[in-house]
This record gives C-alpha cells, sequence and structure tokens, in this order.
C-alpha cells in the first residue's frame, strides 16, 4: 500500500526523535572520550592533536592509583557485608510473616528515598563523635547502607522467584534444613547473589556525595580523588580516567550479561 | 527388607490401636486455613501396598491432605500416622516419604544421577551402594544411560520418570503423588499410567495419588477416596464408587452420568426398587432410607446403562435424537427427553451402525439396565 508523504514524514520524524534522545543518553560519555584524548594541557572540546597521554598520567598519579585501591577496599567490604545482610533481610521478608514485616521492609528501602549526602552527613557527626572519621569502617558502614537496599532487592526477587517445591522436594527426600539451604537453595540462587553483589560493587565504586563526607585524605576513594582533583587542575586526565571507568563497568555489566542475564543484574525480569 | 522390619519394632507407642497391615492412617484430621476449613475431621486408613487415590475438584482438600503427610503441614487437630508412629511433630525429611510434585522439581544445577542420588547421599549412603541403586532406580524407570543429562534436556515423561527415581530410590514408607500427569500430553500420560503402576506393583510400595481427573482415578487406583469441602464422601474401590455412589455429588463427579425422574417403587430387603416409565431398577437402598413409598426419586444412571430399543419392548422413557458424537469405539447419542432432569440425556452405543438406525431427528424409546446406578431422594 502507498503511504502519503505525511505518513513518510511523520515516520521519518519519529526516527529522528528516537536517534536524537539515544543521542543525548551517550552525548556526555561522547564528549568526556574524545576530550581524553586530547593532547592539550586543558579540557577543550574538539581536540586539535590527539594522545594517550593523559591516560599514562592519570594511571601514574599517586591520589588516583590510592583513590583506587581505596575504593576497591571499600567497595569489596561494603558489597560482600550488604549482600549477606541484605540477603538475611530478603529471606525473613520473603518466608515469614511478622509483625512490623512492612515496616522492616521500609526502614531497609529508605536509603533510595534519603538524600545520599544526608547520609553522609549523618555518618560524619557520628564518626566524629566516636572518633572514627579516619577509618575505612565508617566509609564502608556508609555504602552498605546505601546499596543495601538495591541488594535487598535482587535477592527478594530471586527468592520470589525461586520454585519452593524444589526445597519441599528436597526435605522429602531427607534434607534438613540447613542441608536443603547449601545443597539447594543457595545454589538456585545464586545468579540472584552474583548480580545482587555485581550491582552493589558498581553503585558503591562509583559513589561520590556520600563519600565526599566520610572519607578522610587517608581513605578517599576515587571518585572523591576525582572531585580533589579537578578543583586545582583542570587537564584531560580526568576526562582519560572516566574513560577507564566507563569501559570497566561495561566490561562487568557485559559479564553480568552474557553469564546471568542483564534483566536480572537490573531486577527488570519477572518481578511480580 | 530391614527397613521394613525397623519400622515394624517401633510400633506401638500410640493411644490408637494398630493394625499391622496400615501403612498410613488418618484420625480425625482438621485442618483450618484462617476462616477456611480445608479438612474437616477426616479419618482414612491406608493399606500397606495400596494404591489409594484422593480425588475431588479444587480446593476439597486432597492436596492439604497429602501436605499432611508430607510434613508441609501441620494438622489443627487430629492425628497422622505413618507405619504406626504418630507424625503430627515429626518434620518432614525424617518422614521416610517419597514425594512426586506436579512439576516434577528435579534440582536443576544436577545431573538426572545426581538428583537421583540425592536422597540417598543426605543419608550417608556410601558410594558404591549409593552408585549401585542408582543405577538399579534409572533401569527401573528405563532411563540407564541418562545419568548426566541435567533435567532441561530431558523430555516431560523423562522428566517424570527421573522424579519417580529419585523417590523410589530410598525405599520410602509411602509414596506420594501429586497430580503427576497433568503436565504430559494424553497419550505420554496413559503409558506413564501404566508404567507407574506396574513399578508400583513391582515394588509394593504403598501409593497416595492426588488428582482431580476422574477417569485417572478409576483406571489406577486399588481404592479411591472421592472428596468435597474437606470431607471424604466415599470411599471404596473404582468399581464400587462407579457403579454405587453414594450420593449425588460422587455420582456426578465421578463418570458421565444421567438423571432420571423417577418414583420409588418398594423396598426390598438391602435394595429399592425405582420405577422409571414401565421399567424397574434395583438400586441400593441406603440413600432411600427414609424415603416414603412412591415418593420422588432421582435415577442416576451411567450412559452405557441406557439402550435404545424397539418400540415392542418395556420402555423407561423416550425422547428425540438431537446430536451424535462419534467416539471410534462409541457413539455418544444425545437426546432430548422430558424425563431427564438435565438438560440432555446420553447413551453410549458401541458400533458406529447407530448413527445410521436412529438418525437426528428421530423418535427412540429407551431402556435402563436393571440393576445398575443409584438413586437419591
Amino acid at each position: 500500500m502507498p503511504r502519503s508523504i505525511y505518513q513518510r514524514l511523520l515516520s521519518l520524524t519519529g526516527k529522528l526523535a528516537v536517534f536524537l534522545i539515544l543521542g543525548f543518553l551517550v552525548l556526555p560519555a561522547a564528549v568526556v572520550t574524545i576530550a581524553a584524548f586530547n593532547d592539550k594541557a586543558i579540557l577543550s572540546f574538539p581536540p586539535q592533536v590527539w594522545s594517550w597521554r593523559w591516560f599514562a598520567k592519570a594511571v601514574a598519579y599517586q591520589d588516583f592509583r590510592d583513590g583506587f585501591r581505596n575504593g576497591l577496599i571499600v567497595t569489596v567490604w561494603s558489597s560482600t557485608v550488604a549482600l549477606v545482610v541484605g540477603a538475611m533481610f530478603a529471606f525473613a521478608l520473603d518466608r515469614y510473616r511478622f509483625r512490623f514485616r512492612k515496616t522492616i521492609e521500609a526502614v531497609l528501602l529508605s536509603p533510595l528515598v534519603i538524600p545520599h549526602f544526608t547520609v553522609g552527613l549523618g555518618f560524619l557527626i557520628l564518626a566524629a563523635q566516636i572518633g572514627w572519621s579516619r577509618s575505612y569502617a565508617v566509609v564502608i558502614v556508609c555504602h552498605v547502607v546505601l546499596v543495601l537496599p538495591f541488594v535487598l532487592r535482587s535477592v527478594y526477587v530471586s527468592l520470589r522467584n525461586l520454585d519452593q517445591s524444589y526445597e519441599l522436594a528436597a526435605a522429602s527426600l531427607g534434607a534438613p534444613p540447613l542441608r536443603v539451604l547449601a545443597t539447594i537453595t543457595l545454589p538456585l540462587l545464586l545468579p540472584g547473589l552474583i548480580s545482587g553483589w555485581l550491582f552493589a560493587a558498581i553503585l558503591s565504586f562509583n559513589e561520590f556525595t556520600a563519600s565526599l563526607f566520610v572519607t578522610a585524605q587517608r581513605t578517599q576513594t576515587l571518585p572523591v580523588a576525582m572531585y580533589n582533583y579537578v578543583r586545582e587542575f583542570a587537564d584531560p586526565s580526568m576526562a582519560a580516567l572516566s574513560v577507564m571507568y566507563i569501559a570497566v563497568t561495561a566490561g562487568l555489566i557485559i559479564f553480568a550479561n552474557t553469564f546471568l542475564g542483564l534483566g536480572k543484574v537490573l531486577n527488570i525480569e519477572q518481578s511480580r | 527388607m530391614n527397613k521394613a522390619a525397623d519400622r515394624d519394632a517401633k510400633v506401638s507407642h500410640g493411644s490408637i490401636a494398630t493394625d499391622e497391615s496400615v501403612a498410613v492412617r488418618f484420625n480425625a484430621v482438621t485442618k483450618r486455613f484462617g476462616e477456611v476449613t480445608a479438612l474437616n475431621d477426616v479419618s482414612l486408613a491406608i493399606k500397606q501396598g495400596e494404591f489409594m487415590t484422593l480425588l475431588g475438584p479444587s480446593g476439597c482438600g486432597k492436596t492439604t491432605l497429602l501436605n499432611l503427610v508430607a510434613g508441609f503441614l501441620g494438622p489443627d487437630s487430629g492425628e497422622i500416622l505413618i507405619a504406626s508412629d504418630r507424625m503430627n511433630d515429626v518434620p518432614t525429611y525424617k518422614r521416610e516419604i517419597g514425594m512426586m510434585f506436579q512439576n516434577y522439581a528435579l534440582f536443576p544445577h544436577m545431573s538426572v544421577a545426581s538428583n537421583v542420588a540425592y536422597g540417598l547421599k543426605v543419608r550417608h549412603v556410601p558410594k558404591r551402594e549409593r552408585d549401585r541403586r542408582v543405577e538399579q532406580a534409572l533401569a527401573l524407570v528405563r532411563l540407564t544411560g541418562f545419568e548426566d543429562r541435567t533435567p532441561r534436556q530431558l523430555s516431560g515423561g523423562q522428566q517424570q520418570r527421573v522424579a519417580l527415581a529419585r523417590a523410589l530410590v530410598i525405599n520410602p514408607a509411602v509414596l506420594l503423588l501429586d497430580e503427576p500427569f497433568s503436565a504430559l500430553d494424553k497419550n505420554l500420560r496413559v503409558s506413564m499410567q501404566v508404567e507407574l503402576r506396574e513399578i508400583q506393583r513391582k515394588l509394593n510400595v504403598t501409593t497416595i495419588f492426588v488428582t482431580h481427573d476422574q477417569s485417572e482415578a478409576l483406571s489406577l487406583s486399588d481404592r479411591m477416596a472421592v472428596m468435597s469441602e474437606g470431607r471424604i464422601r466415599q470411599l471404596g474401590t473404582p468399581a464400587e464408587i462407579y457403579r454405587r455412589p453414594c450420593d449425588r455429588f460422587v455420582a456426578s463427579f465421578v463418570g458421565d452420568t444421567n438423571v432420571l425422574r423417577g418414583r420409588l417403587d418398594r423396598l426390598e430387603g438391602t435394595s429399592a426398587v425405582i420405577a422409571i416409565g414401565a421399567a424397574r431398577v434395583n438400586v441400593p437402598r441406603g440413600p432411600l432410607m427414609d424415603a416414603a413409598a412412591s415418593a420422588p426419586v432421582d435415577l442416576f444412571v451411567r450412559p452405557e446403562h441406557l439402550r435404545i430399543i424397539d418400540a415392542t419392548e418395556a420402555c423407561a422413557t423416550s425422547g428425540t435424537v438431537v446430536a451424535h458424537v462419534y467416539q471410534g469405539g462409541h457413539v455418544d447419542i444425545y437426546l432430548e427427553c422430558a424425563d431427564s432432569s438435565r438438560d440432555r440425556l446420553l447413551v453410549r452405543s458401541s458400533g458406529h451402525e447407530a448413527m445410521t438406525r436412529w438418525p437426528v431427528g428421530s423418535q427412540v424409546d429407551i431402556s435402563i439396565a436393571t440393576d445398575e446406578g443409584a438413586a437419591f431422594v
């Protein structure tokens, strides 16, 4: 059937709109990526001469190296603690009916509502009170609080999707509850647990606002180190670092998508 | 068998008189879910080696009864005994049961062999004996050679056989089957039923089978319990239940049935004679205990016990043929009939010539087998 000019125009503008929207989504990343290869020592766009030297400088810069190491320590600890705590709460919320169940769920999910700087400020005040303001502990605890809702939801959804007849079958075959947990429940939840951990890790590693409050010079994470750097210098090593950030995060997401399913990672699949 | 001897040794510390041949017993079991009473004072004794079917519509309590044996639920009152041991406070994993789930519940992260070995492993059976018994169990269900497959690589029928092997390999005191055939297509279903029954007889394992499919219940059971609204309406062999249903519910739920309006002619010892037109039918007296002479009654009669006849014989009723449904082995003939208290009368006639002999629209007379059916006030 021949289509009228009007219809063709409509279809064309529709496509154009979709391209523009997608373009805007990747625009900042694209600009930063291009700027990272600029040979000049200022953050300008577009670059005249191309170079890798800012990547080398970013990797060599001591504050960034420390920030990366600190960030890694904080990320691994906070995601792991959040996973264990979140998984236990998810179990309790999924399997048992008790008083204040709704209240507990609301409290656990509340960091989604409370701004990060509030959480950070709160922990800063607390840490100063007990003299922990220079320790990793306060950063880790702060990050646990921030990523817990995401881990909780991830495990909760996995548990919801877990057919309980597997556990009943194992029990009927003579397995005591802990044996069922170890041989049936946890192995079947593994994708959900891994993706929950991964999600928490990405969030924690990228977290800036709260980290700014709770980190000290000794414990500053990479985003904080970058912020401190950009306050004094404005060269493209920042942009180079951003590109590395994007690459690593994208790599993790691709890994998660390939082996665990992105839908599961983001909890958009099969959720109730 | 050691295990059986073991069980016999710990018999009889319960308060209830025990019978050696009873494998599973329910004593006045009641179970409520909030406001809903799922089981209302149910008592039932299942014999050693018996194939007992719990049949009923959804929500009748049959699955609850099965879950009580498995220990997935606890009763609100009453007792559950397996091999004369009170089970009320015994957790599932100590009950020595084998259960086959509706969706089979094969562990997706384990191979077929590991699935079957699971129950032996948690019982700490040594590796060599475990391997031998897994091999035997898989041979029993004709799946030798499938050891290393994962459940996902198997067809529905194969998955079901793995589930059966997994449940049987531990020599359970009782085998529990929760609508195991509902996910299979019809041909496979029938062959799996035959296979299951064969294995069950061979091992002589007490089996409780839950289904809502009355034909499945009739074809498989030693005895069956027809349930509705949390109670057992009738308990008996398939033939007893099919031929002599005890009430209207059982008569309509099990098998196809016609309902004819008649009246009570007379009572003769344990039977009652029902008059339908010129025909007289003998039925059990039980349900008509309180009926007065010549009281109106409904006669429930199976389609194969009705016959279309020539007008010369003593006929029960008459009607007009409205449809034929050819079924291969027989023809279902639907009739419009004034005496039927349901919309259509169904007559089952063997042989396809029935269709040409009594075409749609023809006026026919009908006779009733004299010793079949049941009547209710």
